[in-house]
């Protein structure tokens, strides 16, 4: 399957978690959030969270500004 | 002198909040943030750079600085409102820098889009902080929303352009029951004092410390003329005449 992961399509294994899916793109374990289809995702959650085909998955930190 | 700054019922000592955006380096925010003496400082939330080296975020656990997420880059509520839970969830607070803005060009706030994200966000637990144009109805609506703050701005953000219309600030300050914290505009430390004498409870500024010179040291002059402009407003200025009027004893 494929999802649009941080505004690029990634190939996934069928039936791939959000947590596997963050993990692929960053080891950091803390200071991260996660939205499959505009819709946050608790940390809690992620392990149980299945992404589907065409799932938009975006996948923040803190960065500087303001 | 114990002269607390409190927003939603937390003490901090210091009314500078400084931002992180515009420095060089890591390092260089780092020695400008400690020489400020801020105890709050927002970031910006975006999408993770796996390419990324250090993170702002360890500078400020370093520090023990209170982290204030913000919504910049957001063009309407629903896109800020977003944003917040996803800083709530990343950062673990419920505070927020509020941003909607209407154009990249003047990064002016949208004020109905403003107004609708901070009446959702206070529905859904945020201390809302919100950045607002200089008006003194769309500062009072604010405050009405459940807004824990209002932040107005002097001049447009980046722009060092200092504080542009005085007598809006001072209306905000004399009307707002939540602290007034003068966000944006601001070029240089005489700006900073003069928020702070005209009766904002604080200050937040990142362009004009960390693009300085020497950041370093305009965050040290920014944390002295925040004090001086506190002082001096609750020292109370003396009247402006016309006329001299002599500082000496008559010649006898």
């Amino acid at each position: 399957m494929r999802v649009i992961l941080n505004g690029t399509p990634h190939d996934l294994d069928d039936g791939a978690s959000l947590a596997s899916t963050v993990a692929y793109l960053t080891t950091a374990t803390t200071g991260i959030a996660a939205a499959v289809n505009g819709e946050v995702v608790r940390r809690s959650a992620w392990a149980q969270t299945p992404l589907r085909d065409g799932d938009l998955v975006e996948v923040i930190t803190a960065v500087q500004g303001g | 002198m114990d002269d607390p700054f409190v927003i939603a019922g937390e003490s901090m000592s210091s009314r500078l909040i400084m931002g992180t955006g515009g420095a060089p380096s890591l390092d260089v925010l780092d020695r400008a943030l400690a020489a400020s003496g801020t105890e709050l400082t927002t970031v910006a939330m975006r999408r993770v750079d796996p390419a990324a080296t250090g993170s702002v975020l360890d500078v400020l656990t370093r520090r023990g600085i209170r982290v204030l997420p913000n919504t910049a880059g957001c063009y309407t509520a629903s896109e800020a409102v977003r944003t917040a839970q996803l800083a709530r969830e990343a950062l673990g607070t419920s505070w927020v820098k509020l941003e909607v803005i209407a154009d990249e060009r003047t990064l002016l706030p949208d004020p109905v889009e403003l107004l609708d994200a901070a009446e959702r966000l206070v529905a859904d637990g945020f201390t809302v902080l919100p950045y607002t144009n200089d008006d003194p109805v769309l500062a009072r609506r604010l405050e009405q929303a459940g807004c824990a703050a209002i932040m107005p701005l002097g001049s447009p953000i980046g722009s060092g352009l200092g504080i542009r219309n005085t007598h809006n600030i001072e209306l905000i300050v004399a009307s707002a029951g939540v602290p007034v914290v003068l966000d944006a505009g601001i070029g240089t430390a005489s700006d900073a004092a003069i928020a702070m004498e005209l009766g904002c409870d604080a200050v937040l500024l990142a362009t004009s410390v960390t693009r300085a010179h020497d950041p370093e040291l305009m965050a040290e002059a920014m944390r002295s003329a925040v004090i001086a402009g506190r002082l001096a407003r609750l020292a109370g200025r003396v009247p402006k005449r016309r006329y001299a009027t002599a500082s000496s004893p008559p010649v006898d």
